[in-house]
């Protein structure tokens, strides 16, 4: 497959349509670096969409709950788009996408459109080019962008770098996990979810968390704290309420602009960081004399300070 | 890790079979790929799965005999959305005779139950556009 042209990424910026939107998301997924040449055209059509991040641990229900959500807003003649992140194996580099058995329904909208995606070596994980994806979305029109990540644990915090609203799903009975998410995602989330509430332990979990939430006082949003049963559709329409509301409540403050600033900023100082360390990487090991000084930091016969100097007025001296 | 190649698995219409194919999946997830799995669809919803996700393969899971009014269903939708280039395979119990009309009706390869998965992936690696 050779590298899309610039007419080619146009055309189908112009189209608009399902399959120019799978093509572009394609390429970028398949070749991350074609993204330098696809995204300099998408800034150009802005976009206001809604981005939720969907996140907690594995087996609570995200994929079936925005199934539910998104079904909900496609009725209601709203475009939507769903970015579903599932983990890349370690060992094999493969990875199972298996979000979209849980969306069935979905597949029979033409007003949802889904992409699975694997995490492969992000950290957070997070690709970074899920951030472009975003902003495709957007350029393709979608009112509302559900990002759901890999099951958490304490790492995938980047959600918050690319969603205007985060939303923590949990289940029933998990009490001392909510105690292990709390210095993490509970920093980060807006929205708090108990799906599976039919279950039973859920008011205990509802409690902690409101319990949890009531700490933040003096905050100008407080965190609802919600219950669900997606498989029986129970909970969407208040769900579907509070982040509208939300989203409300980051444009009368005025956080809406502030925090895109801030998301805009956060991406160009990864994007930035990603690519000055492919190049050193890449001079380094080109480089015979740093790697012989780099043995001699295996064999501490060299201090790593004095090498990372020398690497770097090395490497800063070669061009752009 | 570019190229990583993305497959779409799917059991084809109302088969239940479902082990043969999340075994498959599993296979091709331990050789490298990125198979998205979306259960028990129809060819419409197959198609549009494919489009949203770009795949480079289709597979259709069938034993359910099925296989000649639904797998050629699938090549047709798929080319009219433009998806002329994607690797469209078959599985499952289907009678040899049946693998002609198949292959004539634009599936690539038909693997029967006693194929070796190094055959599938090489057959995938040596095909994908």
């Amino acid at each position: 497959m050779l590298n899309i042209e610039e007419g080619k990424i146009k055309q189908f910026l112009q189209q608009n349509n399902p399959y120019a939107l799978g093509k572009l998301l394609r390429e970028i997924e398949n070749r991350p670096e074609s993204s330098h040449r696809i995204m300099r055209f998408v800034y150009g059509y802005g976009g206001k969409a809604h981005v939720i991040g969907i996140t907690g641990p594995p087996g609570v229900g995200k994929s079936t709950l925005i199934e539910k959500l998104a079904g909900h807003w496609a009725e209601q003649g709203l475009e939507i788009g769903v970015l579903c992140i599932d983990p890349t194996s370690p060992f094999s580099g493969g990875a199972l996408l298996g979000d979209r058995i849980r969306m069935q329904n979905l597949t029979e909208s033409d007003r949802v459109f889904i992409k699975s995606l694997a995490s492969r070596d992000a950290g957070g994980g997070m690709p970074i080019y899920a951030f472009d994806m975003i902003k495709l979305f957007e350029a393709f029109g979608k009112d509302i962008v559900l990002v759901e990540t890999v099951g958490t644990g304490q790492l995938e915090f980047r959600i918050s770098e690319v969603a205007d609203t985060v939303a923590l799903v949990t289940g029933p009975g998990t009490g001392d996990a909510i105690q292990t998410i709390k210095a993490g995602i509970m920093e980060i989330a807006e929205l708090y979810i108990v799906n599976q509430s039919d279950r039973p332990g859920s008011e205990e979990t509802v409690r902690d968390l409101k319990m949890m939430v009531s700490e933040s006082v003096g905050k100008r949003w407080v965190p609802p704290v919600l219950e669900t049963t997606a498989t029986k559709k129970r909970g969407i329409t208040e769900l579907s309420e509070e982040l509208s509301r939300h989203k409300k409540y980051l444009e009368s403050s005025g956080l809406w602009q502030e925090r895109r600033r801030e998301r805009n900023r956060k991406f160009f100082t990864r994007l930035l960081f990603e690519h000055c360390w492919q190049k050193i990487n890449k001079h380094i090991n080109h480089d015979q004399e740093i790697r012989d000084k780099i043995s001699q930091v295996e064999q501490e016969k060299c201090d790593p300070y004095s090498l990372l100097h020398e690497v770097l007025s090395a490497t800063l001296k070669i061009d752009g | 890790m570019s190229e990583n190649i993305k497959v779409v698995m799917a059991k084809l219409g109302l088969d239940i079979h479902w082990r043969g194919a999340v075994a498959l999946t599993r296979m091709l997830r331990d050789q490298g790929m990125e198979v998205v799995y979306l259960g028990n669809q129809f060819p419409e919803s197959i198609v549009r799965s494919a489009v949203q996700e770009g795949a480079d393969v289709v597979g259709l899971s069938t034993l359910g005999g099925n296989h000649l009014t639904l797998g050629p269903k699938v090549v047709e939708m798929l080319k009219e959305q433009g998806l002329d280039d994607v690797l469209i395979l078959m599985g499952g119990v289907i009678p040899p005779e049946d693998i002609p009309k198949l292959k004539e009706a634009g599936i690539a390869e038909v693997f029967g139950p006693e194929s070796k998965i190094e055959t599938i992936t090489d057959f995938i690696r040596n095909n994908v556009a």
